[in-house]
């Protein structure tokens, strides 16, 4: 009995030494890439959304919904709802498009990457080579700043018919496909930040897995922003045909940098009759310095769109960066025995804010919605749930469980909750619930007991109410989520 | 044109009347509440906190409104007859706003407490009065309260001095009543000194079959070791709609007991707003709403834990049947510094019709470490292998759902304090959820 044991302490000595080789580095993606980077005038207007349009030769219709979007926007007001401090953000004092991969002294072919750029990824660990990718069995989009440097395994997986690219290329590539769902799922009156990436986004993931197709490896995008002064404005979109199956990986980081920087993405994912998706994002931009300085705001509107009988949908995501955090990946359940599920662990330190939850839209018969959320807040920081469960009149039998946790850790932060409930038919059972605490003492005083220290068991306790969601990523991404949780939290306790 | 407007009008052309009618001490707020409510109007259902029930809308049509305090002819026996049996209480009658004082119990209250007419009692004990009236109702903040202080000309006073305890129950009946639609704002400030103790009974009844819209902002000054039970039981008509605010502020070591039964109505909302300001102070805020027909219940209740060492309790249960609509807002704040606090939050909920809608809303917002917080929400339906057991053991569907629905609603009930009362009002409920509550024979209604 005593053997196990003693492994797990080893275990745990060897993930802090870890933990802490990392402290000492602080936000270990700090860096910046010194590479030739063409970034257009800062400034938001109609010229600045023409000018994106044309950089990407892009065709007639797609510069038209860019113009709509942007007229739509002009006539928004930034949102006030959040439980978030936002201080005024001058959308004319940012550069809307930067390009690292275009040299000023002349075009070069798309297959050739920038060294710079190149030892960025690999400094970042995302491997661009696809030999090197062998290892983790994984297909890599690399994004820096607005431009798509690299996808890997394009050609492998276009074999089975799947196709991963880039947006931009998927538009030029598959114009109808595009064009059909581009929008449908979330439209660009949505909301304000989703008609301004509506007006200028730059480059994302296209995926389309076809009818019967299980997709043979993980998909992925990896996110950097490197340019100063820019903004990231992404866009996603997956479409899953019929009894189709694909789990897609989303990363990102920043450079260490005093003033922020604004990331706006959409991603939008069409599930059909059959086919599941699972979508796992690590979140990990730059948080600002201890004294709630700089970092990245992310407004981020993630929806899916469960269409299909059967169809299921599951996001997870880890967030530990950001220095505002304003997303609500959603589902919309329309196809009958339809599945949403949602699982996050959502990290606030010093100054952080994050306003975080999930939307669960039960339209169909017989559907299931499941949502587990753990926010943890240390520092001085704001960490909120928002949620909404919303049972449709037609959605007999639909079915939702909800479960919110929030951990304290100080006596200076706050965390929230704010479910919502709006159930329109009598046959539905929606239940909810959420708690807060802060570590027990008698926790830590039986780890104190047992010769862990407080640090350490600080540590332990995180990871094990982080579990149930971290268990629900792909290996590669749950230790390297573990490890997060443990860096963020870092100094924070005691 | 917005419904703001007729009874801001109103209130300037009937400035003085109004301030005849009504003592000096409420006439000072007047100004203050009608520039409020000039500059909020009322909330429609774009406002947050108003989200599910349209107060503009109510406020539209024309109601009448006794301003000069016409004596309106009613005998509160004839109108309410359905007494707590083994239940004896100090009973008063509020008849739509005014203090009825043809009918006082013979029993004196104990010395130094005061029960009677707000106007009057403002008249008599100005400074008292003066001193804790809209003091917790802030008129910025509310446009409800706004227009009742606006427009409220009287209601009740009750006064507990330190250490005093009230052995009997204090009942109050609010009769509306009326022969054309009908409007009334009430005013009830209730004033418990350290360590003293009372335990009061509020029914609504509305008289007459007329449309009706009452606003009620009740003040509960509760202080050091104090203890306060407040039951509130609304039995009106489909055509009256209820607008009530609660403000509720509690020091040091207090424990105060509130329990809003909805029965039957129009339109119900509640705003409870709670402030633990002492330490060790304890709240057990609960109801429960039966709801049929086109009715609506919204309760919406904020407890804010501004010390450390409180607690407090939230539970609140809702039926709805037919085309019923359930609203249930719940904030929990714990302030920066409330250690230590411990709050429960649990809305549970039945819809037994596909029309019948459920809106809930719990939230939390803590900004301290060492609290334990939670809250829990259910929306559902009676469940099938219980109701499949019973009738295998020849218990009938229908009276098998009797009895599911009243188990559940019980647990609410049960954690009233008074006895008599607990078992008065399981018995109304289960004639509620008979559909016999109409007529119940005992009152001029039903005759």
């Amino acid at each position: 009995m005593e053997q196990p044991q003693d492994k797990n302490l080893n275990n745990a000595r060897t993930d802090n030494e870890y933990v802490r080789s990392l402290t000492e580095e602080k936000y270990k993606y700090g860096f910046t890439t010194d590479v030739d980077t063409e970034v257009i005038p800062v400034g938001l207007s109609e010229e600045v959304v023409r000018l994106i349009s044309a950089k990407k030769g892009e065709p007639e219709w797609l510069l038209d919904f860019r113009l709509r979007a942007y007229r739509y926007w002009l006539t928004l007001d930034m949102p006030q709802w959040a439980h978030l401090r936002i201080p005024e953000i001058d959308y004319q004092a940012i550069s809307y498009y930067a390009d690292p991969t275009k040299k000023k002294e002349g075009p070069k072919s798309l297959d050739e990457i920038d060294p710079e750029v190149m030892k960025t990824f690999d400094k970042l660990g995302i491997p661009l080579e696809e030999r090197l990718a062998l290892s983790g069995g994984m297909a890599v989009d690399a994004v820096m700043d607005s431009v798509s440097v690299k996808t890997t395994f394009k050609e492998t997986l276009l074999e089975k018919g799947i196709i991963f690219c880039s947006i931009s290329e998927a538009v030029r590539e598959y114009p109808d496909l595009v064009k059909q769902y581009l929008g449908s799922v979330v439209n660009y009156r949505d909301n304000y930040f989703a008609a301004l990436n509506s007006a200028v986004f730059s480059d994302g993931s296209f995926v389309y897995i076809p009818k019967g197709t299980r997709c043979p490896m993980e998909l992925s995008t990896y996110f950097r922003i490197n340019a100063a002064n820019t903004g990231q404005f992404e866009r996603t979109l997956i479409v899953a045909d019929d009894d189709s199956y694909v789990s897609y990986l989303e990363g990102c980081t920043a450079p260490m940098r005093d003033e922020n920087q604004l990331h706006a993405a959409i991603v939008e994912i069409v599930v059909m009759d059959r086919a599941e998706v699972k979508y796992s994002t690590v979140q990990n931009w730059y948080p600002g310095d201890a004294e709630g300085k700089g970092g990245v705001y992310n407004f981020v509107t993630k929806r899916g769109h469960c269409r299909g009988v059967d169809s299921k949908l599951s996001w997870t995501q880890v967030e530990t960066g950001s220095a505002i955090t304003w997303k609500y990946p959603s589902c919309i359940l329309s196809g009958d025995n339809s599945q949403g599920e949602f699982y996050s662990v959502a990290v606030t330190n010093n100054y952080q804010q994050a306003d975080t939850g999930t939307k669960m839209i039960h339209l169909g018969r017989n559907t299931k919605s499941t949502i587990i959320s753990k926010g943890i807040s240390a520092g001085r920081s704001e960490n909120s749930y928002r949620g909404l469960v919303k049972v449709g009149e037609k959605a007999d039998g639909a079915r939702n469980y909800s479960q919110c946790d929030s951990l304290l850790l100080g006596s200076h932060c706050g965390a929230h909750t704010f479910p919502y409930m709006d159930i329109k038919n009598e046959t539905a059972v929606v239940e909810h619930e959420a708690t807060t605490s802060k570590i027990s003492e008698d926790q830590l005083f039986y780890c104190n007991q047992r010769g862990i220290k407080t640090e350490d068991a600080i540590g332990l306790i995180v990871n094990g109410y982080a579990k149930e969601v971290i268990n629900k990523l792909p290996m590669e991404f749950a230790v390297e989520a573990q490890k997060l949780l443990s860096v963020s939290l870092e100094g924070s306790v005691g | 044109m917005q419904s703001k407007e007729q009874y801001l009008n109103l209130y300037r052309e009937c400035r003085t009347l109004i301030g005849q009618h009504s003592a000096p001490v409420m006439n000072v707020l007047r100004d203050e509440a009608h520039d409020e409510l000039l500059r909020m109007g009322f909330p429609t259902r774009q406002a947050e906190d108003y989200k599910y029930t349209d107060v503009e809308a109510l406020m539209a049509p024309d109601y009448g409104l006794n301003i000069s305090r016409l004596d309106i002819p009613v005998n509160p026996y004839d109108v309410f007859k359905c007494d707590v049996p083994n239940m004896s209480t100090s009973l008063y009658f509020v008849v739509n706003d005014r203090f009825y004082t043809k009918a006082l119990p013979k029993v004196a209250l104990p010395e130094g407490v005061i029960l009677g007419s707000l106007k009057e009692m403002a008249e008599q004990y100005p400074d008292l009065v003066a001193k804790y009236y809209g003091r917790l109702a802030d008129v910025r903040t509310d446009a409800i309260t706004a227009l009742n202080t606006m427009l409220a000309q009287d209601g009740l006073l009750l006064y507990v001095p330190k250490g005093v305890m009230v052995e009997k129950p204090i009942q109050l009946v609010n009769i509306l009543r009326a022969d054309v639609n009908f409007m009334v704002n009430r005013r009830v400030l209730i004033i418990i000194e350290d360590m003293a103790q009372a335990r009061m009974l509020v029914c609504d009844h509305a008289s007459d079959d007329i449309d009706f819209l009452a606003t009620q902002v009740v003040e509960v000054v509760v202080g050091r070791g104090a203890s306060f039970e407040l039951y509130e039981l609304e039995e009106t008509t489909a055509r009256t709609h209820r607008l009530s605010n609660l403000y509720v502020s509690q020091e040091a070591d207090s424990n105060v007991h509130i329990n809003g039964i909805t029965l039957m109505g129009g339109t119900t909302r509640n705003t409870s707003r709670v402030t633990l300001a002492g330490r060790g102070a304890h709240i057990d805020l609960c109801g429960m709403a039966i709801a049929d027909g086109h009715q609506h219940v919204d309760n919406h209740t904020a407890i804010d834990h501004a010390v450390s060492d409180c607690t407090s309790h939230e539970l609140y249960k809702y039926v709805l049947d037919d085309e019923a609509t359930g609203a249930f807002a719940g904030k929990v704040l714990v302030r920066e510094g409330a250690q230590h606090t411990d709050s429960q939050q649990t809305n549970r909920n039945l819809c037994l019709t596909r029309q019948a809608r459920m809106y809930t809303q719990p939230q939390l917002e803590i900004y301290a470490d060492d609290v334990k917080c939670s809250h829990g929400a259910t929306v559902g339906q009676l469940n099938e292998d219980a109701l499949f057991y019973m009738q295998q053991r020849g218990i009938s569907l229908g009276e098998a759902r009797q009895l599911l629905m009243r188990a559940f609603v019980g647990e609410v009930i049960d954690g009233i304090r008074l006895e008599a009362l607990r078992d008065r009002l399981h018995h109304l409920v289960e004639k509620r959820f008979r559909g016999e509550l109409g007529k119940c024979g005992d009152c001029a209604v039903c005759k």
